[in-house]
């Protein structure tokens, strides 16, 4: 966090001694903070930032990429003539993850079309889902486990 | 009529569209999670799209961040709420619709958890 703050305020003073505010030249001056922590020997609480920081990116842009794939599947399934869904609520296993954790997978569920976090059982070691496109419980736990929960525990740990 | 134009204009005629649909399925998917499911996320990408094409469209420093900020602020709340509520009615044991082939259409979903 601190190293992040650093790097933002590496950006800043990169826009200001250019005399450039715009958008295009602070990210340009982002780049050249973060590249100038990666050299620097010693930084305050270590080195993880910058295996996280990619991972984070690629955390959203998969997270950009199911939202546009399953918002197209829900307007299909919207359009049909026929509706096709067999939705089920299907339990989802938590296995080692900090409430942090669970809070960013549960809105990352929820925000993609077809699938809706029901309830957290009280011990928060499971989810209730309910889901319209997989009609087989086991695929669907395959499928979140490989996507968004190894994902989120590796931008997150 | 520019590149520019032309590619904002699809943005904001997809985003019109996910809202179309979204406002389609609250009229026609059968019971309440389906139409939890299409409605409420719809409407995220449709915002979402819409706010992002006016960004592009107008510019402007002042513009743009707001509609950042509106695009964030939905990503966090709109979440929560739909998770709210379909937990109400998911504690209250509405029915739940199984699919339109099943002899059995509708079933309390808390005795049916897979």
């Amino acid at each position: 966090m601190r190293v992040f703050l650093l790097n933002l305020l590496l950006a800043i003073s990169w826009s200001v001694l250019t005399g450039d505010a715009t958008v295009d030249n602070f990210c340009f001056g982002f780049l050249i903070g973060f590249l100038a922590l990666r050299v620097s020997p010693w930084l305050p609480g270590g080195q993880g930032y910058f295996t996280r920081l990619p991972r984070i990116a690629y955390l959203s842009f998969f997270f950009l990429e199911e939202l546009v794939l399953s918002s197209l599947r829900a307007s299909y399934e919207v359009f049909s003539p026929k509706l096709q869904s067999r939705p089920l609520v299907v339990r989802l296993p938590m296995e080692r993850l900090d409430q942090n954790q669970i809070f960013l997978l549960t809105n990352l569920i929820s925000l993609t079309p077809g699938t809706m976090v029901l309830d957290v059982t009280p011990d928060n070691d499971a989810l209730i889902v309910h889901t319209m496109f997989v009609s087989d419980p086991e695929t669907f736990r395959e499928e979140i486990r490989e996507g968004f929960e190894k994902r989120v525990k590796e931008a997150t740990s | 009529m520019t590149f520019d134009e032309i590619f904002i204009a699809l943005i904001i005629l997809m985003g019109s569209f996910f809202g179309f649909s979204a406002a389609l399925g609250l009229l026609r998917m059968p019971d309440f999670y389906t139409r939890m499911s299409t409605s409420g996320k719809g409407a995220t990408v449709c915002c979402g799209l819409l706010l992002a094409g006016v960004a592009l469209l107008f510019n402007d420093a002042q513009v743009t961040a707001r509609a950042i900020a509106a695009i964030l602020f939905l990503l966090l709340t709109v979440p929560i709420g739909v998770h709210m509520i379909a937990r109400a009615a998911y504690r209250a044991g509405t029915p739940m619709w199984r699919g339109s082939g099943t002899k059995y259409r509708f079933k309390n979903p808390m005795r049916n958890i897979q």
